[in-house]
């Protein structure tokens, strides 16, 4: 347990890529399975203890300490398990508690009632970076400025392969994968993935310039309706399914109903939506599916999950990405007819003759909420991992949504004193992020719940009222803000200033690097860039 | 008692105000006569008609400030007890940094402590704070919350020899508050064993000069402007917190970022710092100390003037005492650099 504790410390506060790199590389070399196979499933966000929850810590705690000295401490470093650590009350003297997998074997197998004993007899035997590791693990979400793909980068430097290599077996492999740190050390085979039900890297469609249009021939693309739901892929054979999001994270506990329903072989990428009496709901409804650890049969019945396809990677255990796209499509319409469940939809084709039309059923598909726009995709195109240029664009209605990350927020006034409420996001303007602008609305109540359990848990910073919530390329939350327009600004530093902005939908899911650039904003207003800038050095926040 | 201590001392815009003495205690703003706990730049202003305090404390803040900061001065040494308008006024160590000192009022049988700012742990470059027996004990709280638990030192400092070992060829900057923290820091290294140069930002090197004058051996000193790049490799650097993060601190080879200050046992606030080496090491009191020196004064009653005051004002009512924040503004503000 000493050593990841010692490692999630030093990553915590190593500002420099290789150097969080070379701590991982090390400790994995260093320290014997299973411990390193569950360090790594912690730093990839792959464990979950559901008994071990922060209501269970909080009781613990409230046992140990005074409710309002703990409520004091816990807002002021914004951390539950932080708070904890440092507030347990110190014990004389250290005792061992086993290694870091005898301690998860334990989390998983103690039976639900004797958990909050065991828990606190590991936190009296720890020191406090060792009960603040105990606590980070059980409760997830490390927090330490590492994302799942540096950490498995770092484990393919132990067998000197790509990062892609570990990357395809990872879905293939689960914790604390013997087999994975076998093959890495040349002692074993590379653990089969073609077996196992594994996410695929997706093909991503760039936004369409419309000048460019004129350029393109009609005949060579078909058009589909580009729906406001969650991207996802999802793998499935007979008895079994698996929901992977666009980043490749497992995301079929959050839809059961969905994985349950789909009766297909083979790998479909698609939109997953909610459908209401035939009619797909806007995002906010698939909104009350994510982030939910545990999904009532209340949420399922209100919310239920569909997936529209829209391509077919692999039918069966056979490989159709070289294929064109109409041929995938005409295997896919053959398995969602076979499959014969309403849950799984084919993405409707869209019959244009000519970009106008195409651009005025466009432009009429603003009364539905659940569009977002079309997609345009070459006929012939084969399925190619990453973002290609030319085969796939995507057409967005709406010219006035924008990308944002969230940078700054305020407590706000009234009935919501107690929340942060307001909120600056910025666009990256380079390698920074520059604030564009602030929001106090557009948000459910339980969103700003959300929202403001957000800022508390991942504030870095304090002037006053205000918290500087992490953002940067690492880690740091999406807004999808609508404005009414853009006006140049002398009183922003970026220079523009929007009208009406209000927090559209929050992009649990989208990573931060991928939010829009002052560039997309500037283009919208047709300005010039302001003659000079200053330039302030970049700070490696962690994440 | 016969008083009221509320006639003895009490908040104003200015400071803590004694009408009976007709002195401020720390006052904020330019005052006719002030009383001064220790040198820290928010405690110690300059502007002031006279100025009684310790001889250090005088002597600093005329480094500082410059030697006109005041109009006339007396000095105050430790346990002489010194009497204006009345009130009898004795001067006791504080162990926060040279020449700090706490305060005793005695007036009329009510006896009030001003703590200033103050430590409970060893500190070699300063006398050691020892509780006062008083009817009212002025405390600060700048670490009042349980999550503050200061550790020993002297592990921190091991953290830091550790580090230059790890990587001998980088250079080690060590944000450290220049008056107290820094020559602390210094001496608490060369207490490890460490008896290699230590070079000093210039902001240091006047304060640095003047412990050593006064007789705390700090070992082998020098600048660290004017150093050739190369020999700055591994080498160990001391400088206020706030150089840390700029242009300065580009002129050495690949350095590790260290600060010492008790916020660094917070995550955020020592990322926030630019720390990838946080060593806690505060010359205030920590809770546990906050909490075990207010029963030690015997004091019925606790102001608190400033710091996490909710939480201490809290505990001490939860205990049966009569508690109060005084809701002083302007104490801590040259402490949120990171000099705690
Ligand atoms: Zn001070």
């Amino acid at each position: 347990m000493r050593a990841f504790a010692e490692l999630i410390d030093r990553l915590a506060f190593e500002p420099r890529r290789n150097a969080k790199l070379a701590l991982m590389t090390d400790y994995f070399r260093a320290t014997p399975d299973p411990d390193r196979g569950y360090a790594l499933a912690a730093l990839c966000g792959a464990l979950d203890f559901p008994a071990a929850k922060p209501a269970l810590l909080k009781a613990l705690i409230a046992e140990r300490a005074d409710p309002v000295l703990f409520a004091l401490a816990y807002d002021y470093v914004g951390d539950l398990s932080e708070t904890i650590a440092l507030m347990w009350p110190a014990q004389p003297a250290e005792a061992e508690t086993g290694r870091l997998g005898a301690i998860v074997a334990a989390l998983g197998e103690t039976h639900r009632a004797a958990l909050p004993a065991r828990i606190a007899a590991w936190l009296d035997a720890l020191d406090e970076q060792g009960r603040w590791a105990l606590l980070k693990l059980m409760t997830g979400g490390l927090r330490i400025g590492v994302s799942a793909a540096l950490a498995r980068q770092a484990v393919a430097a132990l067998g000197g392969v790509a990062a892609a290599e570990v990357e395809e077996v990872w879905h293939a492999i689960a914790p604390p994968y013997p087999a994975l740190f076998a093959w890495l050390e040349g002692r074993g085979p590379r653990p089969d993935a073609a077996d196992a039900l594994t996410f695929r890297a997706p093909m991503l469609a760039h936004p369409l310039d419309e000048a460019e249009l004129a350029a393109l021939d009609p005949a060579d693309f078909i058009a589909e309706w580009k729906w406001d739901g969650i991207r996802v892929q999802a793998a499935a054979r007979p008895g079994e399914t698996r929901l992977f999001s666009r980043s490749g994270d497992e995301i079929t506990a959050a839809f059961p109903d969905l994985a349950a329903g789909l009766g297909f072989d083979g790998v479909i990428d698609g939109e997953l939506v909610v459908i209401h009496d035939e009619t797909v709901a806007p995002f906010s409804a698939v909104q009350q599916r994510l982030n939910r650890k545990q999904v009532g049969a209340r949420l399922l019945a209100a919310f239920p999950a569909h997936l529209i396809a829209y391509d077919l990677l692999f039918a069966g255990g056979e490989d159709l990405r070289a294929l064109p796209l109409l041929a995938r499509r005409a295997r896919l319409e053959a398995l969602v007819t076979a499959a014969g469940t309403a849950r799984l939809r084919l993405s409707p084709l869209i019959p244009f003759a000519d970009w106008p039309e195409l651009a005025a059923r466009r432009a009429d598909s603003a009364a539905d909420p659940a569009i977002e726009g079309v997609m345009l995709k070459r006929r012939d195109s084969p399925y190619l991992a990453g973002r290609p240029w030319g085969p796939w664009f995507k057409w967005k209605r709406a010219p006035d949504l924008v990308d944002c990350v969230l940078m700054y927020a305020q407590r706000g006034h009234g009935k919501r004193s107690s929340f942060y409420s307001d909120f600056t996001f910025g666009v990256w303007d380079g390698e920074r992020l520059v604030p564009v602008g602030k929001a106090y609305f557009g948000f459910t109540d339980a969103e700003l719940a959300e929202l403001d359990q957000f800022v508390r848990r991942n504030t870095i910073n304090r002037f006053g009222p205000v918290r500087e919530v992490a953002h940067g390329a690492g880690g740091g939350l999406v807004l999808e803000i609508a404005y009414e327009g853009l006006q140049v600004s002398t009183r922003h530093r970026s220079g523009i200033a929007m009208r009406f902005p209000r927090i559209h939908r929050i992009r649990w899911d989208k990573p931060a690097a991928e939010a829009d650039r002052i560039e997309t904003l500037r283009e919208r207003l047709g300005a010039a860039p302001p003659p000079s800038r200053r330039t302030v050095p970049a700070r490696d926040d962690g994440g | 008692m016969s008083v009221r201590p509320e006639d003895l001392l009490h908040p104003r815009p200015e400071g803590l105000y004694c009408p009976p003495g007709n002195f401020f205690i720390d006052p904020l703003q330019p005052v006719g006569r002030a009383l001064v706990t220790h040198a820290h730049s928010d405690h110690a202003r300059p502007g002031h008609g006279a100025v009684l305090a310790t001889r250090e404390t005088l002597d600093i803040m005329a480094i500082r400030l410059g030697a006109d900061f005041c109009g006339t001065r007396q000095i105050a040494p430790y346990g002489e007890t010194i009497v204006e308008g009345g009130v009898a006024i004795r001067f006791e160590p504080a162990g926060h940094v040279l020449g700090s000192a706490q305060i005793l009022l005695e007036w009329r049988g009510c006896r009030i402590v001003v703590s200033g700012d103050y430590k409970r742990q060893a500190d070699p470059t300063t006398p050691a704070f020892a509780p006062i027996s008083c009817d009212v004990f002025v405390t600060e709280a700048t670490f009042g919350l349980p999550v503050f638990r200061h550790p020993d030192p002297a592990a921190e400092i091991a953290k830091l020899l550790a580090s230059l070992r790890r990587f001998p060829e980088r250079a080690h900057l060590v944000g450290a508050y220049s008056l107290g923290k820094a020559q602390r820091v210094i001496r608490l290294i060369r207490d490890a064993g460490y008896d290699a140069p230590i070079h000093l930002h210039g902001a240091l090197e006047k304060v640095t000069r003047y412990y050593t004058e006064r007789g705390i051996p700090l070992g082998d000193l020098r600048p660290a402007t004017g150093a050739a790049r190369a020999d700055l490799a591994g080498a160990l650097v001391l400088c206020p917190p706030a150089s840390l993060a700029d242009l300065w601190s580009r002129r050495f080879p690949d350095p590790v970022t260290a600060v010492a200050s008790g916020w660094m046992r917070i995550k955020a606030r020592a990322r926030q710092n630019g720390a990838e080496l946080p060593l806690v090491i505060s010359d205030h009191a920590d809770w546990p100390d906050l909490t075990a020196t207010l029963p030690q004064t015997g004091a019925g009653q606790i102001w608190v003037t400033h710091g996490q005051e909710d939480a201490l004002v809290h505990w001490c009512q939860a205990g049966g005492w009569a508690a109060r924040p005084l809701r002083l503004v302007g104490y801590g503000d040259e402490d949120a650099g990171g000099a705690a």
